[in-house]
């Protein structure tokens, strides 16, 4: 019988611990899918992070390090440039890329550091239990905006994408959503380029995927998907922010 | 071996060159700028990773990183950037990492100033971060012993899989004196725990602090404490002078402990039996090394650069057996010989 | 024996520099030694010490608060260190800078006017060596023998020799200090 679908390798086979029809799961699919493709693995260190995502060492095949909250930028700056022939990917979500870690994030960014990073942006806190997050939309209720969020009051969302593409040592900032089987596609078209950016020494590669909360948020999948296009979108758009190569210019990426 | 002239911090550097040191993190901050500024100047001849980091933060976060990689690294600051780098100690404690910490001491709390201070002992020995874990801490008192302890500092952190700080201040970091290199190239066992690509060949390396389950963590720790134990057992140093017959022992680490030895040959001179304790690392303690210094003391007079930090640790390690006075200069200044002769003599006065 | 040298002065006038060539000599003598800096926010025109012990036997303190000769290049420091000094201890003072006189009767002091023997010689910036020149024809026996030879074979080792030409004026300025005869 002919295999027409299967678990990618860099996948571990094992139930993953995030919410029913959390978004999570689909982006960990593409990034092992991406690895197996690009035959990466077996040289691949992962930085999991604090957050819901915290328990992404039990899920990829790679070797895994798990870093202090918001600092996986400079831990993956640190394998590195101790194995600068490695391949070195962070995976964090908003609150961790974008609060806490906003200052290793940025000077990642700016050091042209030849890194992949891998934004997941549901703009909530889901691990913690539905806080304001760094990207949570004005008017969202969280448990600490019980009365919506107020710019007055809060300030406004951080558009991780938009600052980025400002920084030269930016090679790829691109927004993208898993929400439709197109927009995975697409999703997993900047993945692989996120990568391949790396192995051909790019600089700083950044995919936001913009993702959904269901639980937190209070909606089934469905119409946690549906928020996701009527609402996330708009506020932060999809497309490429940045893709110009920091390092290596010459030399063509597949 | 030639003997060159070297400041404290230049010697550090070069010694943790020559211990195999291949990637070094830091942020700049008074008064330990010039370690980084030698392995700036010499990372492209010695073929060694140096980068200046955003912030203490990022700093210690790419040691972190470094280390699970598999390499040798070491990040160095004075003490408001160690308070920045705790959580990133804790995190390299809780992941089993080895990893070289240097603190070149200076004057708190807050900004605090920029001349030398002992006053991170209890930081050092006892809560450099969140949770249950220790540090090993080595407290040079020359420019010498800097180099051979930040060798050693690798060795054991390696042998441990733990962070290891060496504890040092202004003082000794901006001194200069003669000191020696030997040339032995360490001898660096293979890591099969670091996270540095499967490739293809074994089960994935996982680089974790995180256990959710309490007896998981429960566990994890315990056996970190079993370790610990061990360590007890094979790492406790100090030097004791004169303290034969001594009636009054001084302790002192580092600096302190140079300006103490003065003060004990003076009081020596006027007749008074004075003797010197200098431990060499301050976790673990040296114990029994501290009993057999007081074997004939009828008192001990603590000398440091802070309030008083180590004295609890004497007490203990004496089980009270005998009282301990305190004498301390902080804020940045260092005692006198004469101070602490001034006080050597009070203490004498009122009867020993 | 133990020789405990302060020389100070303000940033920029080399005080710091004068106490390495002491300290490679005493090195180069096979001696124990120490060098002890002040430091402080770098700023050019602050005042700036260093101790320097030199020694058979290995340094107790490093830090000298009872000095056998002080080298004062700015009144401050002379107003600081100069009370400081040891009974039957050695003063070199910069009297072109420094207009007060010592009172006491228990120390020798040297003036020396180094700051306008440099400007009238073209060795501007090089006072410190003009006054390090007297003090080792002075003082040889208290830095274990270290005498002029010694001192300028120290500029030849560590003046790095893109810049010979400063191995030169250095010893030219020794040379100017050490002949000083008042």
């Amino acid at each position: 019988m002919a295999v027409v679908f299967d678990k990618p390798h860099a996948l571990c086979d094992v139930a993953t611990t995030y919410c029913p029809g959390c978004t999570h799961g689909i982006i960990h699919r593409l990034v092992a899918e991406v690895m197996d493709e690009l035959g990466i693995e077996g040289n691949t260190i992962g930085i999991f992070p604090v957050g819901c995502s915290v328990m992404a060492y039990k899920f990829f095949e790679c070797d895994m390090v798990g870093a202090p909250h918001g600092r996986a930028p400079a831990v993956a700056t640190g394998i590195k440039r101790a194995l600068p022939d490695s391949v070195v990917f962070t995976y964090q979500g908003d609150g961790d890329l974008a609060a806490i870690g906003t200052c290793e994030t940025v000077h990642a960014a700016a050091r042209g550091e030849n890194i992949t990073v891998i934004f997941v942006n549901n703009t909530i806190y889901g691990m913690t239990g539905g806080q304001m997050a760094p990207t949570t939309l004005p008017g969202q209720v969280t448990q600490t905006t019980p009365y919506g969020r107020e710019p007055e009051i809060q300030g406004y969302p951080v558009k991780v994408c938009e600052m980025l593409a400002t920084i030269d040592g930016t090679a790829l900032a691109q927004r993208v959503s898993v929400d439709t089987p197109a927009h995975i596609r697409e999703a997993k078209k900047a993945i692989k380029k996120a990568f391949e950016n790396q192995i051909n020494k790019k600089g700083f590669s950044l995919v936001e995927v913009l993702s959904t909360c269901p639980t937190n948020w209070g909606l089934t999948p469905v119409d946690a998907l549906q928020r996701l296009r009527d609402e996330m979108i708009p506020y932060f758009p999809l497309g490429v922010y940045k893709d110009e190569a920091v390092w290596n210019k010459e030399e063509k990426a597949d | 071996m030639e003997r060159v002239l070297m400041k404290g911090n230049e010697a550090l550097a070069e010694a943790a060159i020559r211990a195999g040191c291949k990637c070094f993190f830091a942020y700049p901050i008074t008064p330990q700028t010039e370690v980084a500024a030698y392995l700036a100047k010499n990372m492209k001849k010695r073929n060694i990773t140096f980068l200046q980091a955003e912030s203490e933060l990022a700093a210690v976060n790419m040691v972190l990183g470094a280390s699970s990689a598999g390499v040798r690294t070491m990040t160095s600051s004075s003490s408001p950037g160690i308070s920045l780098k705790s959580e990133g100690v804790s995190y390299l404690a809780g992941s089993d990492l080895p990893a070289v910490i240097v603190n070149v001491q200076r004057g708190g709390p807050g900004l605090g100033s920029i001349q030398p201070s002992q006053s991170d002992y209890w930081q050092a020995t006892k809560a450099l971060g969140h949770g249950d874990f220790q540090l090993i801490v080595f407290a040079p008192a020359s420019v010498q012993e800097t180099v051979d302890m930040t060798i050693r500092a690798f060795e054991e952190a390696d042998r441990y899989r733990m962070p290891v700080m060496i504890l040092t201040d202004g003082f000794i970091g901006q001194m200069m004196e003669p000191v020696t290199f030997s040339d032995e190239t360490p001898k660096i066992e293979p890591k099969d725990w670091a996270a540095c690509g499967h490739k293809g060949g074994r089960k994935h390396n996982i680089i974790n602090s995180l256990f959710l389950q309490p007896d998981e963590l429960e566990a994890s720790v315990d056996a970190r404490y079993e370790k610990y134990e061990t360590i007890k057992k094979n790492i406790h140093d100090a030097e004791i002078y004169m303290c034969e017959d001594a009636d009054l022992v001084i302790t002192a680490f580092g600096t302190t402990a140079r300006v103490a030895k003065s003060a004990v040959n003076q009081a020596r001179e006027k007749g008074i039996k004075a003797g010197l304790f200098r431990p060499k690392t301050l976790w673990p303690f040296p114990v029994e090394e501290l009993n057999a210094a007081c074997k004939t003391a009828k008192k001990v007079l603590s000398v440091e650069m802070s309030k008083g930090q180590m004295v609890d640790d004497i007490r203990l390690a004496l089980n009270c057996r005998i009282p301990v006075e305190f004498f301390g200069r902080n804020g940045g200044n260092i005692p006198t010989p004469a101070e602490i002769l001034d006080e050597i003599v009070k203490i004498s006065e009122r009867g020993l | 024996m133990l020789t405990e040298t302060i020389i100070c002065g303000f940033g920029g006038q080399g005080v710091l520099f004068s106490g390495k060539l002491l300290a490679n000599a005493a090195l180069m003598e096979g001696k124990e030694l120490s060098w002890l800096p002040s430091y402080g926010p770098e700023m050019r025109g602050g005042t700036c010490n260093c101790s320097v012990c030199i020694s058979d036997d290995p340094i107790g303190s490093p830090l000298v608060t009872a000095p056998d000769i002080v080298i004062a290049m700015n009144g401050p420091s002379f107003d600081k260190f100069e009370p400081m000094v040891k009974p039957g201890g050695i003063v070199f003072a910069d009297s072109s800078i420094i207009d007060r006189k010592s009172t006491r009767d228990d120390i020798t002091v040297y003036y020396i006017p180094s700051t306008e023997m440099a400007k009238e010689n073209g060795l501007t910036g090089m006072a410190n060596i003009i006054i390090l020149g007297k003090v080792i024809r002075e003082c040889s026996d208290n830095f274990f023998g270290i005498d002029y030879d010694k001192i300028v074979s120290v500029f030849e080792k560590i003046i790095p020799p893109k810049k010979a030409a400063m191995i030169e004026k250095n010893t030219k300025a020794f040379k100017l200090g050490y002949d000083y005869e008042k």
